[in-house]
């Protein structure tokens, strides 16, 4: 069985002789090939972030590329005269990734093999490999999202977002409201879970049990009136940070089962989780049902315990949760605990605005 | 008797102005001993996370279960009357 390469997430590129035809320096109107800017292009719509390293003077560089139409698609250009191992690191570093996630293209064979040395892991590509790249499995996701096509836009908003954050003195509090955070709650359509499936996948600290749902089961699920398949999507002023959340729920007589409740680690420190829950019981509470969460401590998921428990939810037994399915039946359900709340109504967060459905019971008598 | 409650009480205090400081230090903001700290959006999962392990490390006791309750962290008295509790059972 062949090996699937680990996916490059962010492809770095040296400038002169390798973006560009010539050198900056003795040619001011250095060009940029059609099948350069189609890569770059391609590239960023499945998803890879696009970087800069180069030896050249930044803002004359970085003018260049701007000139060209392209500045945009980079992120955290390292134009100076810094060994590019250094530059690779501060990338990798900057955008939380993995070496081994990282990979350099540069026309010359001493640079690639200065990388190489300090970063054994950086996959080092020839300027002549340029036309190939987007054929190369290591560049081709196979699920390509919406968020994905996005995700250039995603980061470049998170690091003015952090250098916002790092210049305000004043409470988190303040902070936060100075975003304009809008949660979007919605009922899921088939778009939706495919931007969620990622998630779902991805956020093991932020899972509640640790089962996977994968999308074929939410799926299947969105058409059954005994089920409710939610997405959420947090937006500020700064732009999208595309799809957030994803919650799982079953209605029954008294109880509405949270099955699944998965939130992106990326908007955590945004309290998104807190008012998320809180939204739920709110509507609980309007719908005169209590909740019983699934749990299962996992090594990983003490934070979404403390959620749970910080939002009112305990161990204690109620007559409701005999409606519910039970834990010894299924093996699938093996280990997981039921977390109970009496809903009560919530006040509205003070940090975001929340834009979602009534989930009204009125429609399952 | 006298001298106990007037030690459990200086302890108390002793807690108290050690987490206000770490709330001033992550949040930027004083909260009043009795203030609601989840009447704001503050406390974030992951700012309860940094809270936890930082009571559980400064005052060597573990925080579980039900003891994870909305009540013990309500206020910087009631976070405070819990290390008390349970810092003095684990000691005996």
């Amino acid at each position: 069985m062949p090996d699937t390469p680990t996916l490059v997430k962010c492809l770095v590129w040296d400038l002169d002789n390798t973006l560009w035809r010539g050198t900056l320096l003795e040619d001011p109107d250095v060009a940029l090939a059609d099948e350069i800017r189609r890569t770059i292009v391609e590239l960023d719509a499945r998803g890879i972030l696009q970087a800069v390293a180069s030896k050249n003077d930044h803002d004359h560089a970085w003018q260049r590329l701007e000139a060209l139409g392209v500045a945009e698609y980079f992120v955290l250009p390292q134009i100076g005269w810094h060994p590019k191992s250094q530059s690779i690191k501060t990338i990798a570093d900057e955008l939380n990734f993995a070496l081994k996630t990282i990979a350099f293209i540069d026309d010359q064979p001493a640079e690639r093999a200065e990388v190489t040395y300090h970063h054994a892991e950086v996959r080092c590509y020839d300027a002549t490999q340029v036309a190939e790249l987007t054929g190369l499995p290591e560049f081709s996701p196979v699920v390509v999202t919406v968020d994905a096509a996005r995700r250039r836009s995603m980061y470049q908003a998170g690091f003015q977002r952090t250098a916002e954050r790092e210049n305000f003195t004043g409470p988190d509090e303040e902070f936060l409201r100075s975003l304009d955070l809008v949660m979007e709650i919605k009922r899921a359509d088939e778009v939706d879970l495919s931007r969620v499936e990622e998630l779902t996948l991805r956020t093991s600290q932020m899972n509640a049990t640790g089962v996977h749902y994968s999308d074929a089961d939410l799926r299947a699920l969105i058409a059954d009136p005994d089920h409710e398949v939610l997405t959420v999507t947090l937006t500020d002023r700064f732009g999208p940070h595309g799809a957030v959340g994803v919650m799982l729920l079953g209605y029954h007589e008294k109880v509405w089962h949270l099955k699944l409740l998965a939130t992106s680690c990326r908007v955590v420190s945004f309290g998104a989780g807190a008012v998320l829950l809180n939204w739920l019981i709110s509507e609980a509470a309007a719908a005169g049902a209590h909740l019983a969460a699934d749990f299962r401590r996992t090594d990983r998921n003490r934070m979404m315990e403390i959620a749970y428990r910080f939002a009112g939810f305990t161990d204690d037994r109620c007559g409701c949760l005999d409606s519910l399915p039970g834990n010894d039946s299924d093996p699938e359900r093996a280990g997981i605990e039921f977390r109970h709340l009496v809903a009560d109504r919530r006040p509205e967060p003070t940090t975001m605005r929340v834009e979602a459905p009534a989930l009204d019971s009125g429609a399952r008598a | 008797m006298t001298t106990a409650n007037a030690g459990a009480e200086t302890a108390a205090e002793t807690v108290e102005k050690d987490l206000t400081v770490f709330l001033v230090q992550r949040t930027g903001a004083e909260p009043d001993v009795d203030q609601d700290l989840f009447a704001t959006g503050v406390i974030s999962s992951m700012f309860a996370m940094e809270l936890v392990v930082h009571l559980e490390d400064t005052y060597d006791i573990e925080i579980v279960g039900p003891e994870l309750s909305r009540d013990n962290f309500r206020s910087v008295r009631a976070v405070a009357a819990m290390v008390l509790r349970l810092s003095s059972a684990e000691a005996t």
